[in-house]
């Protein structure tokens, strides 16, 4: 599904992934973890094409294509999905018309036709039970005036109807509280499927207690530093990053 | 936005698509201005004695007024001596009886504008008074109207059929002596339209004009005039484009409009006048006066106005509310791209008792754009209980553009309500890389915000005009995003 090899990337010059290396296979959860400032974030944005970061070395191969190569939109359409840590507000544009707008993007760049306004709505509300959304949500402007866990459970609708192949999700834990997190994995959990992979970056491991990953990978320095499975982020619970750091200056590496 | 970052700026650099000039013999009057001139026109147009008088009295006035500088707005200075104050398509004996005896390089022209006559004669109920280069050389739908008493015809027309109600009505909004631009409009105004709906009476179409501006180095100075008598509701469409031209153009209309008692007024505008180049270069210069009065109890009138196009915008519909319980409104959505200039509101006269108002007001700034707000809201002393709701938004899309309000509120009346809202907003890149990040092209992006932005305004448009903005608006658009 995604294959990152050796990614190098600065941001105003400065090297924030040192060459960065990650195999995801089809169907498969992938939690990254790591302190703060280890570059997580950049590579969820560099995967999702946002501006400002200068990809130095390496290539990031994604369903046998060159994803770096693609514009931002176009990447959106090939299945690949953040959803934001920051959703941004959209004032005056409602959530339903934003929805439809990416949907029927999605679908032209798949060959299929645009949805009716009857059946889109239909699709909807059915994948809003997902997140336990209210139908209002959909009449109200972009993430404006929505609360932090409106928000990320948003995010989360927006990928149920988008149905990428990869989704990344960026520390979608934060700011919520426990039930919010419960609804928000939920809703993740409900759209795991042998066809979708995700990434699923994260500080803490209560989240992973919710969406259990198949491996977890810690990044530290712009670079992957070790990889396990569920085990690796308990005991990263336990003990923190410092430990890791040390293990790696013991090694030489 | 990995690859989004130039497309602000390639977007908004579409090129004006109704650049293109026709071929016309056009009966133009030599450049210059004096009173010989205008008795010329006046001639030509085979006026009465008492259009040319009023002419004259404007003429004079005017040239004791000197050109206003208070807009925010900078131009180099207009030679009115160099400009040709008349200019009509040549006519081949009379005028057209029907639109197959329109010069059909002309209706050539309107369609590459998607503004077929003999469709739209066939479409639901839209009928079409188009004036190209000052000329009134199609009208339709007449008979229908008529057979309701309703007068819709050029000015020339009217002046000639109908002085009596020219003479009662004309200036009686805008006095000639009114502004710098409405002097000069009184003094050599070749045409316009005329609507005169009559008691009680009901317009059961929309009724719209096309104006178009063609010859070169022609002033168009049209004069529109709408009359509802008592209890009579109408609502008109007014749309411009112009071809592509190097000088700038000036454009000084006048519109007046009167509501008696419990009559009702709508005016929608879509402006879409050449914008001038990248670089500023041509583009029309659009000083325009447009007022109504609501001169009995209840009566209503509403202007409605998306402005995307003209180098610099110098208009302000304004609202008299004279009779008790009169309603004005004002709904604007004004866009400025490269580097256009606006500078646009209202006024709102509180006059009667218990008069409203409502402003609402959105700018929409991109490129180098300069936007500006400027609003009346006054409320004299007999006003008892007047209401007044502002709400004045700006949108700026890049970092090289402006937007300026320019509020002013007068009351002397204390049991008025006056309240007034600004907003103003960037569409950021965090809107545009989270809309492309859900496979949204940032053209459409911006569109979306923009009509998102301008939804309030939008939705008081007739039907086929708001499906028009819109449009407008996205390729007015295109380019400004990075």
């Amino acid at each position: 599904m995604l294959s990152i090899r050796n990614l190098q990337a600065s941001v105003d010059g400065k090297p924030i992934l040192k060459g960065l290396s990650l195999e995801i296979g089809k169907g498969e959860v992938h939690a990254i973890m790591g302190p703060n400032g280890s570059g997580k974030s950049t590579l969820a944005h560099i995967l999702a094409g946002r501006d400002g970061y200068q990809v130095t070395g390496g290539e990031v191969i994604y369903r046998g294509k060159d994803l770096l190569d693609m514009p931002t939109e176009e990447r959106a359409r090939e299945g690949v999905f953040l959803a934001f840590q920051y959703p941004v507000e959209i004032p005056g544009v409602s959530n339903i018309y934003l929805l439809k707008a990416a949907l029927n993007a999605v679908r032209k760049h798949r060959g299929e036709g645009e949805l009716d306004a009857m059946d889109f709505l239909k699709l909807v509300k059915e994948r809003m039970k997902l997140v336990e959304m209210d139908e209002q949500f959909l009449y109200r402007p972009v993430n404006e005036g929505f609360s932090g866990g409106e928000k990320k459970r948003n995010e989360i609708l927006q990928m149920a109807v988008l149905q990428p192949s990869l989704g990344i999700l960026d520390e979608t834990d934060s700011g919520l509280d426990i039930d919010a997190l419960r609804v928000v994995a939920n809703g993740v959990n409900a759209l795991r499927g042998p066809e979708r992979s995700l990434m699923v970056v994260t500080h803490y491991q209560r989240l992973l207690d919710y969406i259990v990953p198949d491996h977890v990978h810690v990044l530290a320095g712009g670079r992957i530093v070790k990889s396990g499975d569920r085990s690796l982020a308990l005991e990263l619970e336990r003990r923190g990053y410092g430990w890791i750091e040390d293990e790696l200056r013991a090694t030489g590496s | 936005m990995a690859s989004g970052t130039q497309n602000l700026d390639e977007l908004i650099g579409k090129e004006y698509e109704h650049g293109f000039v026709t071929e016309l013999e056009a009966d133009t009057v030599p450049p210059g201005l004096d009173e010989d001139v205008i008795r010329a026109i006046s001639a030509k147009k085979g006026e009465p004695e008492f259009m040319l008088e009023w002419r004259l009295k404007a003429y004079r006035h005017w040239t004791t007024m000197r050109e206003p500088a208070w807009a925010h707005v900078h131009y180099p200075p207009v030679d009115f001596q160099a400009i040709s104050y008349y200019s009509a398509p040549k006519a081949k004996g009379e005028g057209p009886k029907s639109l197959d005896e329109v010069d059909p390089k002309l209706l050539e022209t309107y369609n590459k504008l998607g503004i077929p006559l003999k469709e739209q004669e066939m479409l639901a109920g839209v009928a079409v008074d188009a004036v190209f280069d000052s000329v009134s050389v199609a009208t339709t739908f007449k008979d229908k109207l008529g057979a309701l008493g309703i007068i819709f015809c050029s000015f020339s027309e009217a002046v000639r059929n109908h002085p009596e109600l020219v003479r009662k009505y004309l200036g009686s909004v805008v006095p000639y002596t009114d502004n710098f631009y409405a002097s000069l409009n009184s003094a050599v105004f070749s045409d316009g339209s005329f609507v005169y709906v009559p008691k009680g009476v009901r317009c059961p179409m929309e009724l719209s004009t096309y104006f178009r501006i063609n010859a070169q180095n022609t002033g168009q100075f049209e004069r529109t005039l709408i009359v509802a008598d008592e209890g009579a509701y109408v609502s008109y469409l007014e749309g411009c484009t112009a071809p592509q031209r190097d000088e700038n153009q000036l454009h000084a209309a006048v519109v007046e409009l009167v509501a008696l008692k419990d009559a009702q007024i709508k005016y929608s505008t879509v402006q879409n006048w050449y914008p001038g180049d990248e670089e500023g270069r041509g583009g029309i210069y659009n000083f325009v006066t447009k007022r109504g009065a609501c001169r009995g109890e209840n009566a209503k009138i509403s202007w409605t106005q998306v402005e995307t196009g003209s180098a610099i915008t110098w208009k302000y519909p304004s609202v008299l509310l004279e009779g008790d319980n009169a309603v004005g409104e004002f709904y604007s959505v004004a866009l400025t791209n490269n580097l256009q200039q606006a500078d646009t509101g209202t006024k709102m006269i509180h006059i009667g008792r218990n008069t409203r108002s409502t402003i609402i007001s959105k700018g929409i700034s991109a490129g180098r754009g300069q936007n500006a707000y400027r609003g009346l809201v006054k409320v004299l002393k007999g006003a008892e209980d007047a209401r007044n709701y502002t709400q004045c938004d700006s949108l700026l899309i890049g970092h090289r553009c402006g937007a300026h309000t320019f509020p002013y509120i007068e009351v002397k009346n204390p049991s008025a309500k006056v309240e007034h809202e600004a907003t103003t907003s960037k569409i950021s890149d965090d809107q545009l890389y989270y809309c492309m990040q859900r496979g949204i092209s940032a053209e459409d992006a911006v569109s979306m915000i923009v009509n998102g932005f301008c939804k309030e305004v939008f939705k008081e448009l007739p039907m086929e005009f708001a499906v028009e903005a819109q449009k407008l608006l996205g390729i007015s658009l295109e380019g400004s995003v990075g």
